[in-house]
């Protein structure tokens, strides 16, 4: 595996992660974690989407007049949505009910997108395919981390089985009812956005603001 | 009957919020709130193009899409994705041509939003939850406008709060997108004060 490779395949995780750093994709983060299987189904079918998408528009990416190229991309993106989302049907149907929406709207997902039109437009088919599986993954990693503490803190459950013995259940665990609710997930993405900038500050925001005038090392910016 | 329609414009702008219930639309919602102005901007585009498309992609699921809409042994509910987003683009770039004819002075403001919406997931969410929940054409063309409107209002009050909080002291790692994140988890702890309401 050569250096080029092995960057495409491991930058998406945290150094240039989809969610964290790009903002792309967070639609479909946020609203499929209440629990660890739906956010695991809705990570496999997203990276397979990615992948699939990321080798086509690479392969006749030469072909591709600029003009039209949003609508051939998107097409190429529905398509293999349609795809996953027959296979869900068949194959686990109610985790595919419970995604609901969730799982047309991949076509709009902006990692899908984004990867193929700054990515796979430029690149060979074997590199496009690397780095669709790991911005793939970037993306699953904050999805299951997230989807971790909502449903451990939010009935203590993981992947349905019960860890943590809720209380109406006649254990001692108090389920947190917040976790479960939309605010808990915009909460939880902020913190880790927190923890992997405060890990890796050369993602920090030099958003000029007042509060900088205030602290050593930026007195600079005064004039 | 105008009682239905009024709850259901009520339901789509305040109880179950675009942007702040169902997550739909975030991309944009978090790139483009840093500003009241831009963020006014792309509210009216986003309102512009769900009230186009919403009825019209129910209009097409209901004749075309739907099982047995074409026939008893006729399904092609299978379709449904590529003929909503092929809509969806399709009308965006109409609605763009449109406006850069007959409206200059709004296609200027727009502008640069228009091309965005086609991948906005508010627009497809829209007309995703219109094919799920059975609405008919005047149901989606009001479901549509409220959609709209919630969004704009959620867009228009974060781009307020973002606005102030650039005067406060925020620790380093979580200034701009983490703060943000913070921020809108908390407006949406306000919209859930709406959930429950019936009229």
């Amino acid at each position: 595996m050569t250096n080029l490779q092995r960057d495409a395949l491991i930058d998406p995780l945290f150094n240039n992660n989809p969610i964290a750093l790009q903002v792309l994709g967070i639609c479909s983060a946020l609203a499929v974690t209440t629990k660890m299987s739906t956010a695991f189904v809705m990570t496999l079918a997203v990276i397979f989407v990615i992948l699939a998408s990321n080798t086509a528009v690479s392969l006749i990416r030469n072909y591709i007049p600029s003009s039209i190229r949003i609508i051939v991309q998107l097409t190429i993106i529905a398509s293999l949505v349609i795809i996953t989302d027959q296979v869900l049907k068949a194959f686990v149907y109610d985790i595919s009910k419970q995604l609901s929406v969730f799982v047309g709207l991949i076509i709009t997902n902006c990692i899908v997108m984004g990867r193929a039109e700054a990515y796979a437009m430029q690149n060979p088919p074997g590199l496009s395919a690397i780095d669709g599986i790991g911005n793939g993954f970037g993306y699953g990693i904050i999805l299951m981390a997230v989807a971790f503490f909502r449903e451990l803190f939010g009935s203590g459950k993981l992947f349905g089985l019960t860890v943590l013995t809720p209380v109406n259940e006649g254990g001692w665990y108090v389920t947190n009812g917040l976790m479960v609710l939309a605010p808990a997930a915009f909460f939880l993405i902020g913190c880790f956005i927190w923890a992997i900038r405060g890990w890796k500050p050369e993602q920090n925001e030099e958003d000029f603001s007042v509060g900088t005038l205030f602290e050593p090392g930026h007195e600079g910016n005064l004039r | 009957m105008l009682e239905h329609y009024l709850s259901l414009a009520t339901k789509a702008i305040f109880v179950e919020n675009m942007a702040l219930a169902f997550f739909l639309g975030m991309c944009s919602f978090l790139a483009c709130s840093k500003k009241v102005e831009t963020a006014i901007g792309l509210g009216a585009a986003v309102t512009f193009v769900l009230v186009v498309t919403t009825p019209l992609n129910a209009l097409l699921y209901h004749k075309l899409l739907k099982e047995g809409a074409l026939g008893e042994t006729i399904n092609i509910e299978f379709l449904t994705f590529l003929t909503l987003i092929g809509t969806i683009a399709a009308m965006v770039q109409i609605v763009e041509m449109t406006l850069d004819r007959y409206f200059p002075v709004l296609y200027n403001t727009l502008g640069i939003f228009l091309p965005l919406i086609a991948v906005n997931c508010a627009i497809l969410g829209a007309s995703l939850f219109v094919a799920e929940r059975d609405y008919t054409v005047a149901e989606g063309a009001v479901f549509g406008i409220g959609s709209g409107i919630g969004w704009t209002l959620a867009i228009v009050a974060l781009a307020a709060v973002r606005e102030k909080l650039r005067y406060s002291n925020v620790p380093k790692p979580l200034r701009g997108l983490g703060a943000t994140f913070i921020v809108v988890g908390l407006m949406s702890i306000g919209f859930m004060a709406f959930s429950g309401i019936q009229l």
